[in-house]
């Protein structure tokens, strides 16, 4: 790989530098922790030179080169360049887990807009969807351990309330007397907060309603996730532990792609399944058949059939998110 | 409601002239085709029931049994009014039997159920009560109300995922299920 050679950055100092030789006090005062300064303006110089080479050439190689360092958007890129795009995701999982991989990047169907239903009279807490989500969709396993779906034990006398949840619950057996469960994960919202919080366009909402990151993009400032009201966004913060024969090599650019160290991941609806008209994996995870997922504009579709015929909410709707996951109570 | 009430009616007027009865499962819509799962397996060595039952008298008496002790145990689907006669036929051991009299197919029990439990039955037919998995847009694999109520116990307590006729298909138990391992929390992570 031939590295150009690269403007170095000038701060000044060296420029100075080239004064007479009785001015050195002044740089000595801008010295951080009053060490010696450097050998000479000179030697300064030349340091800096390199460790700016250096860096530029450890930020290429790391991440694969000039042509992703000055990618365009993902949603600007043409045909060509997402082809090579996906492929040099390809060769990065094969490098980091020795494993084929399918990348792709279906794009949003027309005239579909995705909707999820969970009935909670049915769900009977046994995370169950928690880590076919996981599997499904590469999460790190622990350390740091994510779970883009949190399910909560809440009391039946509190009713939706955050300040009687427990997240930690530990039973022999479910639902406990007296306890209902209240799974959250990414609500999709049509006004999603986290959005408009990313300051680099990490993250947005594709035509389908699905809030999407784009891991390549994301600088892990984590605005979003102080934005999200229902913490359904998750940092890596150490690079993610996965077993190579753990990973799911059906993958998704804007989905279960492994991630690395530093940026935010969130619920997809499974993007990599649903985009290509399978149900998403903690529907067929759920055995008690708590979960409806499908086009809300086919009126046929189940989740149109739950809106119509159930006592159906969304989760803080005072906060004006509008979310695509509706809560609802069959019976 | 009332369409499926009508369904039902010219069901047990077809089911009066052909013993073999056209199901009701789901409708399909455009685009949609409903493959029906495998149902769960009779208990061992019971089915077909006429291979004991064509020797013994019939026997109409609401009475304790002496056999079928597996179902007489966990029996509780309003046992003070119903007992085994309600729902399987006297003169044909090898199927059930709707309110009316007509015959139903071990296969298309849903039928019965649904005599009793019509709302139920029409959130399945239509998606929202019961589990289907496969395509959201296309093919998808329903599943029986007998796949995940035992229908002499039908509160639901929990699945197991089992294999029937080479296909997997999930029965219904008797324990209720165990969760899976609470999330780390924050303090146990390591940094």
């Amino acid at each position: 790989m031939t590295v150009p050679r690269l403007p170095v950055l000038d701060d000044g100092v060296g420029r100075r530098g080239q004064g007479p030789a009785d001015e050195p006090a002044p740089e000595r005062a801008r010295d951080p922790g009053g060490r010696a300064p450097p050998r000479g303006q000179e030697g300064r110089r030349a340091f800096l030179q390199t460790a700016a080479a250096g860096a530029a050439l450890a930020a290429f190689s790391g991440c694969g080169g000039l042509d992703e360092f000055f990618r365009r958007h993902f949603r600007e890129l043409g045909p060509e360049e997402l082809k090579a795009v996906l492929a040099r995701i390809e060769r990065r999982n094969q490098e980091r887990f020795g494993r084929a991989t399918t990348v792709r990047a279906d794009g949003p169907r027309p005239g579909v807009e995705f909707g999820y239903g969970l009935d909670l009279s049915r769900c009977v807490g046994c995370r169950r969807c928690v880590y076919a989500c996981a599997r499904e969709n590469n999460q790190s396993r622990r350390h740091p351990q994510i779970h883009w779906i949190q399910v909560l034990e809440m009391d039946k006398d509190h009713g939706v309330d955050l300040t009687h949840a427990d997240l930690y619950y530990e039973a022999d057996a479910v639902p406990r007397p007296g306890k209902f469960y209240f799974p959250v994960q990414c609500q999709q919202c049509r006004n999603p907060p986290c959005v408009k919080a990313c300051p680099t366009r990490a993250t947005w909402q594709e035509q389908d309603g699905i809030v999407v990151v784009d891991y390549d993009w994301c600088i892990g400032c984590r605005c979003c996730m102080s934005a999200c009201p229902y913490g359904a966004r998750h940092f890596n913060w150490a690079q993610p532990t996965l077993a190579p024969e753990e990973l799911n090599p059906d993958q998704h650019y804007l989905g279960n792609r492994p991630r690395p160290k530093g940026v935010v991941e969130k619920c997809t609806f499974c993007i990599q399944r649903t985009r290509r008209g399978l149900y998403p994996a903690c529907l067929e995870a759920c055995p008690v058949g708590a979960r409806k997922f499908g086009n809300l504009l086919d009126p046929e579709s189940e989740i149109r059939k739950v809106m119509e015929t159930k006592r159906v909410f969304v989760f803080k709707e005072d906060l004006a998110t509008h979310p695509k996951f509706f809560y609802f109570y069959a019976t | 409601m009332r369409s499926t009430h009508a369904r039902f009616l010219l069901l047990a007027g077809a089911a009066l002239a052909t013993p073999a009865l056209a199901g009701d499962a789901p409708p399909a819509h455009a685009g949609e085709r409903l493959v029906q799962a495998e149902p769960p397996p009779f208990s061992e060595g019971i089915y077909p029931c006429s291979s004991c039952h064509k020797d013994l008298p019939p026997n109409a008496e609401r009475r304790e049994l002496a056999f079928h002790d597996e179902q007489q145990a966990i029996f509780s689907h309003d046992a003070q009014h119903r007992w085994c006669l309600d729902c399987h036929d006297l003169n044909n051991r090898d199927v059930l039997h709707l309110s009316s009299g007509a015959p139903v197919r071990f296969e298309e029990s849903y039928l019965l159920c649904g005599q009793c439990h019509g709302d139920k039955l029409r959130d399945w037919r239509l998606g929202v009560h019961g589990k289907r998995v496969g395509r959201w847009d296309g093919e998808k694999t329903y599943f029986l109300c007998v796949n995940c109520h035992n229908p002499h116990a039908p509160r639901f307590k929990g699945v197991e995922e089992v294999v029937v006729a080479g296909k997997k298909t999930v029965a219904p138990t008797q324990t209720f299920l165990k969760p899976e391992p609470r999330p780390v929390r924050p303090e146990e992570q390591r940094r």
